[in-house]
């Protein structure tokens, strides 16, 4: 006997990264989902943003490692209260882990929570965690053909920072490339380029952060 | 590991679906797959052998139809076959595009005894 399924493979994650989102909009907590390859500068432009919006925002973070506690000793050093997941082997965090994690989070005290997801840029994005927003950080060294490599990633992406802009003069980087083929498939991505080394962009980065923390809190009131 | 994951969720569905029609044995799986998903098959079905070991989905055969990726145009509004490296439209050379298959990730049907 044949039974129709026509179910989505990762509809369960959904329901839980549903679940994490509604708990999150009830303490009036903005997530951001922050996922790039190893290396691209996920603890730096934390490190970056934490200082940025000192008195402008209170700040949490979930630091999603395959092992190690590094980047969360890190980031605590900053003052901000931090999470780490350890997920143990697997390349990508999902719902139910960041779910766990939240348990943890003193969600009364924040606003903003910066979610690092692990270095990968396949996995992660077919796992919602609950975010409201998907932030890509790309680097000049990766390249200029990573939409083509990871289209699903760019896709789905809400803004797409290209890191260590200081390193340009030295690379063959065409960001006109990366942006066209960005663009073809995500009209709605914003794309910055940044450097957490000398602080290009950052600033813009941090206005596009407080925009969309805005822009949530007046559709919620 | 991103496949065993997948294949941990693909098990859970089947089972649920086979003990709803009080099924003794699933045969088989049917699933879809979209190419820029990356998912692995061969990887998938290493996995379901562990996972499945003494359940009724021991032995099941996987299927796979993978999907692979395909784009609409949205200036001539033409679908065309998403190429590496190359995402102009065929067409009319364009390069506003929206991805319309390659994304897929369920799970079409089982066969149960």
């Amino acid at each position: 006997m044949e039974i129709k399924v026509l179910k989505d493979i990762l509809g369960a994650n959904e329901q839980i990264a549903e679940r994490n989102r509604r708990l999150l909009d009830e303490k009036g907590v903005f997530a951001v989902n922050l996922m790039a390859s190893p290396g691209a500068g996920k603890t730096s432009l934390i490190l970056e943003t934490i200082k940025r919006l000192e008195g402008k925002a209170r700040i949490g973070v979930i630091e999603g490692d395959v092992s190690s506690s590094l980047d969360a000793e890190t980031v605590g050093k900053e003052g901000v209260p931090v999470i780490q997941i350890n997920t143990g082997g697997a390349c990508h965090l999902d719902a139910n882990m960041v779910a766990n994690a939240l348990d943890n989070v003193p969600l009364r005290d924040i606003e903003l929570l910066i979610i690092e997801n692990v270095g990968n840029l396949i996995c992660p994005a077919a796992f919602a965690l609950g975010e409201h927003r998907k932030v890509l950080l790309a680097s000049t060294p990766e390249g200029d053909d990573k939409p083509f490599k990871y289209p699903m990633m760019f896709q789905k992406a809400d803004v797409v920072l290209i890191n260590k802009m200081d390193l340009l003069p030295y690379l063959k980087f065409d960001i006109q490339r990366l942006s066209r083929a960005v663009r073809g498939i995500n009209e709605k991505a914003e794309i910055l380029p940044i450097s957490c080394t000398t602080g290009q962009g950052i600033q813009e980065w941090v206005a596009w952060l407080l925009k969309q923390m805005e822009q949530r809190q007046n559709r919620q009131a | 590991m991103h496949e065993l994951a997948i294949t941990q969720n693909i098990f859970d569905l089947t089972l649920e679906q086979a003990r709803q029609a009080g099924a003794r044995r699933v045969g088989k799986i049917n699933l879809v797959i979209g190419e820029m998903t990356g998912v692995v098959s061969d990887c998938v079905r290493f996995y379901f052998g562990f996972i499945s070991r003494g359940t009724m989905a021991e032995g099941a055969t996987l299927s796979f139809v993978m999907v692979p990726p395909k784009a609409k145009c949205r200036d001539c509004n033409k679908l065309f076959k998403l190429k590496e490296f190359d995402w102009t439209c065929p067409h009319c050379g364009g390069s506003r595009l929206q991805i319309v298959a390659g994304e897929e990730l369920f799970v079409e049907s089982i066969e149960v005894e």
